[in-house]
């Protein structure tokens, strides 16, 4: 059964669609998938999301993951999450924004606003669905094999530390990989690593909607750890769970992908920072005249503590 | 706690009830898995035979043997002096010891129809009900609201506030015993709303699950412990 065909649905006026995933897609930050509706009886245009399907029809992950287990997660916790963002963002200021965007906002700095954990939810299972493929598994190569060899010592290792997060992230949530290219927010300070040594992979581990967008992290891979991720087909056995998607599923071409996408955006962020630096420093001497304008004004007697002012 | 002794039949797990002693210091309890006091199948159709064996099974008993094993590692570190250790240890006693406290009384929340599941609450609980929610429909109502509502994982209480005499509705997140809501929290009936209490058989539809669960739902434990802290 192919999930993109059994999902044809008419654009109505009043009622969130269900879509088709589009074509073009950019990694892993989903284009706002966004279908502008014409409200019936009303000239307001909304903007919604909607509900991707996964790149691959319900049944292709059997028998690692069944049918069943996407027809639930996918069809209905899934679709609720983007449903119930949608009735959640309608006509309030969040509506427009693209949904990494939301994520953000609504993370508010760790003062979570209401539409966080649907928007986090509705993206992260985009990214995970897309983090699989049937006939997944096996090793990397290329660049991201290299990078994963230096940052955890050797493949295995790697494995073994994210089946190891995945497993020991209590209650509900996710295991990540992700690349972190640390950026010092400081305004005069210089990072004194050197570039490249100072962008890596780490895993990380996050309980319940949250995700390392909000970290400023790029995700680079997902399982979902939620016990409706894997109850129907594994029950209480997530070690099983996650050896098998390990094993059997992780499509490290999607992975690899979004290494690079993460490597350019390193670089984007770099360039701008050299160049806003560079800004910053042809804009000094002007500044000191007009500093010399101020003394003459504000000095009324010989003692030199006008610089104290 | 008491362990009502049941049944050959009905008890499917015998547990360590071993007492370990370690030289030079005082003998490090370890905990067992408390047979249920029905059988897996009593509580259908509210909540399945397969649900109840696997929850009670491989849950629970799960919690209670990584809650033995983090016991013993901090028995060690306290003897050894280990501060880090000891601190490093707290969430996983937190998480297997909140589980094992939180399933000893789920179990005794839940009794078959025909022994008296379902049953409204009298007396003094059913009057403090009435009281402080108007109705027992109502508590039941915020209940669900409470139950449904919550992300992730988690409980959802009825609790006594034994200082003030007061009943409350709480949740905690994961397996944080009602007592981490309020240090005079005393529980007298917790629903668990993690997935696994409940997705087997009503899957993503916690409310259907929030709403027949009442129909099992062992008031007069919860009574005895309203009246033994608010007598």
């Amino acid at each position: 059964m192919a999930a993109t065909t059994s999902m044809v649905t008419s654009l109505t006026f009043t009622i969130p669609s269900l879509g088709f995933r589009l074509p073009t897609r950019s990694y892993p930050c989903v284009k706002p998938q966004r279908r502008f509706v014409r409200k019936a009886a009303s000239n307001v245009i909304t903007a919604t999301y909607e509900l991707k399907a996964p790149p691959y029809p319900l049944n292709a992950l059997e028998p690692h993951m069944s049918r069943e287990t996407l027809e639930y997660h996918w069809g209905k916790h899934h679709r609720t999450y983007v449903e119930n963002l949608n009735k959640q963002v309608v006509g309030t200021d969040l509506e427009g924004l693209s949904l990494e965007d939301i994520i953000i906002v609504t993370y508010n700095k760790g003062d979570i606003l209401p539409a966080f954990n649907n928007a986090a939810q509705a993206w992260n299972h985009d990214f995970f669905w897309e983090s699989m493929k049937p006939g997944g598994g096996g090793k990397p190569s290329g660049d991201l094999l290299d990078l994963i060899e230096r940052d955890f010592g050797s493949f295995e290792r790697f494995i073994e530390e994210f089946k190891s997060a995945a497993a020991t992230q209590f209650g509900s949530g996710w295991a990540w990989l992700a690349y972190k290219a640390n950026r010092l927010d400081v305004e005069n300070a210089v990072n004194p690593w050197p570039s490249e040594k100072d962008k890596k992979l780490v895993i990380v581990k996050s309980p319940n909607a949250m995700n390392p967008l909000v970290w400023d992290y790029f995700p680079l891979l997902t399982i979902d750890v939620w016990e409706h991720a894997y109850y129907l087909d594994f029950q209480n056995q997530r070690p099983d769970y996650i050896s098998v998607f390990m094993e059997k599923l992780v499509s490290w071409e999607t992975v690899n992908t979004r290494l690079e996408k993460a490597k350019a955006r390193a670089a984007e962020r770099e360039m701008e920072e050299e160049r806003r630096r560079k800004e910053e420093e042809e804009g000094k001497p002007t500044n000191e005249e007009d500093d010399d304008d101020d003394l003459e004004m504000y000095v009324d007697n010989d003692n030199d503590d006008s610089e104290a002012e | 706690m008491a362990l009502r002794s049941s049944i050959t039949r009905r008890t499917l797990t015998l547990g360590l009830n071993s007492t370990m002693l370690l030289p030079l210091s005082r003998s490090l309890q370890t905990f067992s898995l408390p047979d249920l006091p029905y059988d897996y199948g009593a509580l259908e159709p509210a909540i399945s035979g397969e649900i109840m064996q696997l929850h009670h099974q491989k849950h629970h008993q799960t919690y209670i043997t990584n809650y033995n094993k983090a016991l013993e590692q901090l028995h060690e570190a306290i003897q050894k002096g280990d501060s880090s250790t000891v601190v490093k240890l707290q969430s996983a006693i937190k998480f297997n010891g909140g589980g094992h406290v939180n399933h000893s009384i789920f179990w005794k929340n839940l009794a078959p129809i025909r022994e008296g599941g379902g049953e409204p609450p009298k007396a003094s609980l059913g009057w403090a009900i009435d009281t402080h929610f108007g109705s027992l429909e109502s508590l039941i109502q915020k209940m669900n609201a409470e139950g449904a509502g919550l992300q992730g994982s988690g409980w959802v209480w009825v609790g006594v506030n034994k200082e003030l005499k007061k009943l409350v509705i709480e949740t905690t997140p994961n397996q944080d015993p009602l007592v981490t809501k309020g240090p005079h929290l005393v529980p007298l009936l917790g629903i668990d709303v993690w997935e696994h209490a409940y997705y087997l058989q009503y899957k993503n539809v916690r409310p259907d699950y929030l709403k027949n669960i009442w129909k099992v739902i062992n008031w007069k434990y919860a009574s005895e412990v309203y009246e033994k802290e608010c007598a």
